[in-house]
């Protein structure tokens, strides 16, 4: 082999490269496919193009002006669960890391076991006694219902998360301020809330995207069309008839997915890091 | 007040000793012997409260819980089951509240018999505030879990003992608690145990497979990222975690659409070009395949952005003292690089292996689980969760689904044992506390 090391290195990094170029492709190909076909006239998939000759934007309009599309009333329902769900879950799941992480009580130990565990149950093996549950205190078929499942099931992982982060900030803090004679709520207030911002931002953010994008629980609890959320409107719209309205799902679709992808790249370091210091340091 | 330190008499005489059992006997009456009578009365004012508004339903709700309603019609066994682990949670929280007035009263007779004075109310009470918090903290929590999370489990796990199904169903018919019936059916009778093999072993590959190739593909190409000689290494990490951004849902269905083989763009428009038509949807093997690469495809950029996290904190200076040593690529990746990023990740990857064993979303979204598959009550790509739901909300199998449910359940809590063992955090839990 007498190459030397100078043009081997050149034709590795090449190869990554060109490695690097069919991942993008492999990435870009599906999601770019679903932004040609929004743009496709007509709602007959069997005569798109992924270049249409005339790209049009009549889906986009047909979501928001159609008086037979429930998209607006999607939104906002969407909306009202994510905005309630994100502050709820802060407020919830911050308290109960506060005491698992700073606290010595009975339980403490078998409370953190019984969070890892319970993290790995899917909400949906309890899905029938969830909507006895729910059946019997009357919020079958509403937000609310929606609302109080997704705050208790997200409990488990979200509170062994910032208890992980809680974990890091360091003790001297807390006892300095116990000493000037602070309360457990006042060092909880202006000690720790401030500084665990990055991963409470990680955890609204999440409880924010989480209706979004869940579609199972909707479909669940809800059964009628002014109730639903994005996900499951969406979903509902190609499930009956998967061909003919692939093009104005894609337009609907698109119009979640920018943001939230916008969002999520914008943050998705302070995650990163959320999640390897919390989850791995314990 | 004046006490006077009495000479330690034994037996029931002793202050500590008559203080628990009168607390025993009737919670805050030990207190009341103790003198502290706020806290007396108070427990029991919360007793008699909690005895007068809960005793009727923890009765019939234990009564339910054994016998599941006597009369059809009348008696609707579901709801008498739920009820009765409402019941048993309800009651554990009274004793909880019990046990903690009696090591009270205890706890006040020894200060007593130590000679030392009551406290005034207001002590008494930041005391109580001081020692409670914790458990105020997580009050809310709790109760949401127990009744959002706990519950249900509970109720799926006593569903798996019942009878329940679409032609046994209350309120027309009483349910009857059958033991371990549906577990031995599930074994024995041809139409389950063919299909439950045939699921399960699936449920494996798919979970071992689809996991291992999203955590290969992002750990490679973390490593290449990471590479010295490589530029626009922000453009190409952005560009590698675009599949994460966008939500799985919206994801998924543009799969589904591009594998349709009447209209998707995967047979239409790539693979005609090799003269190909391959039945994504239809042949169990290849709608398979097509899973496995989706689910490669939205799962590796997560493992990627945490690998990439973790790479950049492998210390140098080891990287180094290897090539001061002479040692290959190869060696460095296998003794310092792996050891490294599985050490500090390895909780989070056994998370992987269990959200892929419990993958709903792909399964039920790309394909509803199917091709059906003559005689069985699964389709060809249904894993355990996808078919429960099938089982539960499609044929009403309840008892089935559930029993199948609990055998996840303790396949989950492998998954979660190896993470205990795995998780950094109770190695430090001496040293915390």
């Amino acid at each position: 082999m007498a190459m030397k090391p100078q043009m081997k290195s050149r034709i590795e990094v090449t190869f990554i490269y060109i490695f690097f170029a069919i991942m993008f492709v492999v990435i870009g190909y599906p999601l770019f496919w679903a932004i040609m076909m929004s743009v496709n006239p007509g709602t007959n998939m069997l005569v798109t193009d992924l270049f249409p000759d005339n790209p049009t934007l009549e889906h986009y309009k047909w979501l928001f002006t159609s008086p037979s599309s429930d998209y607006l009333i999607w939104y906002k329902n969407s909306l009202f669960v994510a905005i309630l769900n994100s502050v709820g879950s802060v407020v919830i799941t911050s308290l109960v890391a506060y005491a698992f992480s700073r606290y010595k009580f009975y339980g403490r130990k078998y409370g953190l076991y019984m969070f890892l565990l319970l993290q790995m149950f899917p909400a949906l093996m309890g899905m029938v006694a969830l909507y006895i549950l729910l059946n019997t205190i009357g919020l079958t078929d509403s937000l609310w219902g929606l609302l109080l499942i997704y705050l208790g099931g997200q409990i488990p992982f979200n509170a062994w998360l910032v208890k992980g982060y809680f974990d890091t900030i360091p003790k001297e803090l807390d006892e300095s301020a116990k000493i000037d004679g602070a309360g457990h709520l006042k060092i909880f207030w202006t000690i720790m809330l401030p500084l665990a911002k990055p991963i409470l931002a990680v955890v609204a953010l999440f409880n924010f995207m989480a209706p979004f994008m869940d579609f199972l629980l909707p479909r669940i609890v809800l059964t009628s069309p002014e109730n639903f959320t994005l996900a499951l409107g969406l979903f509902n719209f190609i499930n009956d008839q998967f061909s003919t309205n692939f093009t104005r799902f894609a337009a609907g679709a698109i119009l979640i997915a920018v943001p939230i992808a916008l969002v999520f790249l914008l943050l998705q370091r302070f995650l990163i890091s959320g999640l390897t210091s919390g989850a791995t340091k314990g | 007040m004046a006490h006077k330190k009495k000479k330690e008499s034994p037996g029931l005489k002793r202050p500590r000793h008559l203080a628990t059992l009168l607390s025993v006997l009737v919670p805050g009456l030990g207190q009341l012997y103790n003198r502290r009578i706020l806290k007396g009365i108070l427990l029991m004012v919360i007793t008699v409260s909690f005895l007068i508004t809960t005793w009727n339903y923890i009765d019939i709700g234990i009564w339910g819980l054994f016998t599941l309603g006597t009369v059809p019609f009348e008696h609707h066994s579901i709801q008498l089951l739920l009820q009765g682990l409402i019941a048993l949670i309800v009651l554990i929280f009274g004793l909880t509240i019990y046990a903690y007035n009696i090591m009270d009263a205890r706890r006040d007779a020894i200060a007593r018999e130590d000679g030392m004075p009551n406290p005034p109310l207001l002590k008494a009470t930041a005391d109580f505030y001081d020692r409670g918090f914790p458990y105020f903290m997580i009050l809310p929590g709790l109760v949401m879990l127990i009744f959002i999370v706990v519950l249900p489990l509970l109720f799926m796990v006593s569903l798996a003992f019942t009878d329940y199904n679409q032609y046994n169903a209350p309120p027309r018919n009483l349910l009857n608690w059958v033991g371990f019936d549906n577990f031995v059916n599930l074994f024995k009778l041809d139409i389950w145990k063919d299909t439950f093999f045939n699921v399960f072993t699936w449920t494996i590959v798919w979970t071992v497979v689809a996991t291992s190739l999203q955590i290969g593909l992002g750990f490679f190409l973390a490593l290449l990222v990471n590479d010295k000689r490589i530029k626009f290494k922000r453009t190409i990490r952005t560009v590698l975690i675009l599949p994460w951004a966008v939500p799985a849902f919206v994801s998924i269905l543009i799969f589904s659409a591009l594998f349709n083989p009447t209209f998707g763009a995967i047979n239409r428009d790539i693979l005609s070009q090799f003269e190909l038509m391959i039945p994504w949807l239809s042949d169990p093997f290849w709608a398979k395949i097509a899973l496995i690469m989706i689910q490669t495809w939205l799962g590796f950029p997560f493992v990627f952005a945490l690998f990439t996290g973790v790479l950049q904190s492998v210390p140098a200076d080891m990287y180094e003292a290897a090539d001061v040593d002479g040692g290959t690529r190869w060696q460095k990746l296998k003794h310092i690089t792996l050891p490294h990023v599985l050490f500090a990740t390895a909780p989070l990857l056994i998370m992987q292996y269990a959200g892929n064993f419990n993958n709903f979303n792909i399964i039920y979204l790309f394909n509803e689980g199917g091709p059906a598959v003559r005689g069985q009550s699964a389709g060809g790509t249904d894993i355990l969760i996808s078919w429960v739901y099938k089982l539960t909300f499609e044929t009403n199998n309840y008892n089935m689904a559930a029993a199948i449910t609990i055998i996840m359940g303790i396949l989950v809590m492998g998954f979660a044992f190896f993470q205990f063992r795995k998780t950094a955090a109770f190695k430090e839990e001496g040293e915390r506390y």
